[in-house]
């Protein structure tokens, strides 16, 4: 495997070339970075390139980078001990290469945190379809030429994007069936947050003596 | 004649043929479905954000939760994707106990999944002989877990403890008189191995005896064979894997290709299907079973004859002895603090994928070095699945709807995570 991701690395290389932000190979994996802008034509080779033939979109998934290695939590929400540098939201692809038996993970970058946006790879794998939408949901990111950009996994009518980590874990409503009216209601969250384990950091070596 | 517009059907949430809490809009020209919607998320439980709040160990028994038919796979690739992060070596005694109950699990999936598509497409008889054989394996689940269903055994490290010496046992109650309880407790003699053992003696025949009621069957064959065709190529764009992928005729599996564990060690093959078709599937799943009681011979083989740790040695992701735990103050704080507080992960991101009865069931864990992750994200081989489902019923008669939901082998728990 060692020996197959330094092949796919130089390949990877040559394909791309300055388009590659960041390529690294850590405990035998490798993930690239690339722009938002250059993203379809990258994703379109990968797939179709004799040398890479990635031919299946194992996973996406978006993640939002504010609270990385802070230890607040307010009402349930994770919060930034500094600002964030970088961009906040991200997408990964998990690749897995069926013709070299090989995995790739790419991450590319929104690049408006206030309005986090990319293209729409459902022209490279059509299976990005529900991925895409799942993405949407959970952090808001909007992907560029999806045909149905609908929400997926939360109620219908729901407000927020549960997975950004400024979202309380408790959500902001609860539901319940009114007798008296007859129907459901939703009211503001009557939980009150609590946090058990408290989040914590500790340096590399801590309980090694 | 009379002009007949298409119209418009709300098939679930609550449709026994759903397995589960599937709603799906069918827009249909007469019986012909035209475009399928399945409206997901109903059992959405937001598992991904609550593991950000738990610790490595807290979100452990989340997993078994997810697809709740195969528990112990789902924790398999759970505790992998920390084992890489963290670096942990898992003792080999500990990779045969879990590749063993990979594989009982992967049976009891396969069970559940041929009597649940039996009765859809009007097998009954299915429904109850595979509840039968799998009432032993949930029993073998409860031997050494504690729990039939979500056993929260594996940890990352190794598993929770060894497997036991004695088979529990039936008493006699209001219900079961002595002759009965003597029955009931003829296979439990011995250990948990000769238990499972008999088991796989036991069970070849009864597989037979299922192809006997469905393989040449007449009604099973029209009602599977031909339908919900997908190519190779369709299947690698849609993103299948498993009995999925391999039905449609690619060999691929992640057991053989990219083994984990001890199974590049293990003697097994591989089925893989001609047509792409839900019979092929059913085929394929069918055939998996039999490989998995070979996988199980094997372990077995192996664990009688093996002794040794099952949880590695590495005092900062495994908990203390619980005898040194009650006589050692040092031993009493590091027991403490290693369950309050939980292990810290040092920060990268990793993937962990298992070859899951469904497909491939993967782990996204990213950690910034704290006691809890960062972002962890499931990759559910059902939801892909699922999501390539207005695709293979297009054009097709109502009735096969269910057929292609069934042989798509889907479970809501790990759909909607």
């Amino acid at each position: 495997m060692t020996t197959d991701l330094k092949i796919l690395k130089s390949n990877l290389h040559e394909a791309f070339g300055t388009k590659v932000v960041s390529l690294e190979e850590r405990l035998g994996e490798l993930t690239m970075v690339v722009k938002a802008a250059d993203m379809i034509g990258v994703f379109t080779r990968l797939r179709d390139d004799a040398d890479l033939r990635f031919e299946e979109l194992i996973d996406l998934c978006g993640i939002d980078y504010s609270t990385y290695g802070s230890e607040t939590c307010e009402d349930g929400r994770y919060l930034a001990d500094q600002p964030h540098k970088g961009p906040r939201f991200a997408t990964i692809y998990h690749l897995l290469s069926i013709t070299h038996n090989i995995r790739l993970r790419v991450r590319v970058f929104a690049e408006d945190d206030a309005m986090p946006m990319m293209d729409s790879v459902i022209g490279v794998w059509p299976v990005a379809n529900w991925y895409e939408r799942e993405a949407f949901d959970l952090y808001g990111t909007i992907f560029k030429g999806h045909p149905d950009l609908r929400r997926i996994l939360t109620d219908y009518g729901f407000v927020g994007n549960p997975f950004r980590k400024d979202f309380p874990l408790s959500g902001t409503v609860e539901m319940r069936y009114d007798a008296d009216q007859r129907r459901v209601v939703y009211e503001p969250v009557s939980v009150e947050p609590r946090e058990i384990t408290p989040r914590t950091m500790r340096e590399e070596q801590y309980g090694r003596n | 004649m009379a002009e007949i517009k298409n119209y418009t059907l709300n098939f679930g949430p609550q449709h026994p043929a759903a397995h589960g809490v599937l709603r799906l809009v069918l827009e249909l020209d007469g019986e012909v479905v035209e475009r399928a919607d399945p409206h997901i998320g109903l059992l959405h439980r937001g598992t991904e954000k609550l593991a950000e709040h738990k610790t490595f160990l807290q979100a452990m028994p989340y997993m078994d939760r997810l697809d709740y038919v195969s528990p112990m796979c789902n924790e398999h690739a759970y505790v992998m994707a920390v084992e890489k992060l963290a670096g942990i070596e898992v003792p080999i005694r500990a990779q045969y106990i879990r590749v063993m109950y990979d594989e009982i699990t992967r049976i009891l999936n396969h069970l559940l999944w041929l009597g649940a598509v039996g009765i859809d497409l009007g097998a009954m008889t299915m429904f109850f002989y595979a509840f039968r054989d799998r009432e032993d394996l949930v029993d073998a689940y409860e031997a050494v877990a504690g729990a039939r269903l979500h056993a929260a055994y594996y940890r990352p490290g190794g598993v929770y403890r060894d497997l036991p010496e004695v088979m529990p046992q039936y008493r006699e109650s209001k219900v079961h008189n002595a002759a009965d309880v003597k029955r009931m407790n003829e296979n439990r003699q011995g250990s948990l191995l000769d238990f499972i053992e008999d088991f796989t003696v036991r069970f070849p025949k009864h597989i037979d005896e299922f192809e006997t009621l469905l393989t040449d069957n007449r009604i099973w064959k029209q009602r599977t064979v031909g339908i919900g065709v997908v190519t190779p190529e369709r299947a690698m764009a849609l993103g299948f894997t498993g009995p999925m992928l391999r039905g449609s005729g690619i060999a691929w599996d992640l057991r053989k290709k990219q083994p984990y564990e001890v199974y590049d060690k293990l003697d097994f093959d591989i089925p893989v299907g001609v047509e792409g078709d839900c019979y092929d599937r059913y085929l394929v799943r069918v055939e998996e079973m039999r490989q998995s009681l070979r996988i199980i011979r094997q372990c077995i083989d192996w664990l009688r004859k093996n002794s040794g740790p099952v949880m590695a040695d590495d005092l900062k992701y495994a908990p203390p002895k619980r005898e040194a735990m009650k006589q050692n103050m040092e031993e009493l704080i590091h027991h403490f603090k290693f369950f309050t507080e939980g292990m810290h992960v040092p920060a990268g991101e990793v993937y962990s994928a298992v070859e899951h009865p469904k497909g491939e069931f993967g782990i996204y864990l990213a950690s910034d070095g704290a006691n809890k992750p960062y972002r962890m994200k499931i990759r559910a081989p059902g939801f892909t699945h699922l999501s390539s489902l207005d695709e293979m019923t297009r054009g097709h008669m109502i009735a096969d709807v269910v057929a292609i939901i069934g042989t798509q082998d889907i479970v809501f728990g790990e759909v909607d995570r």
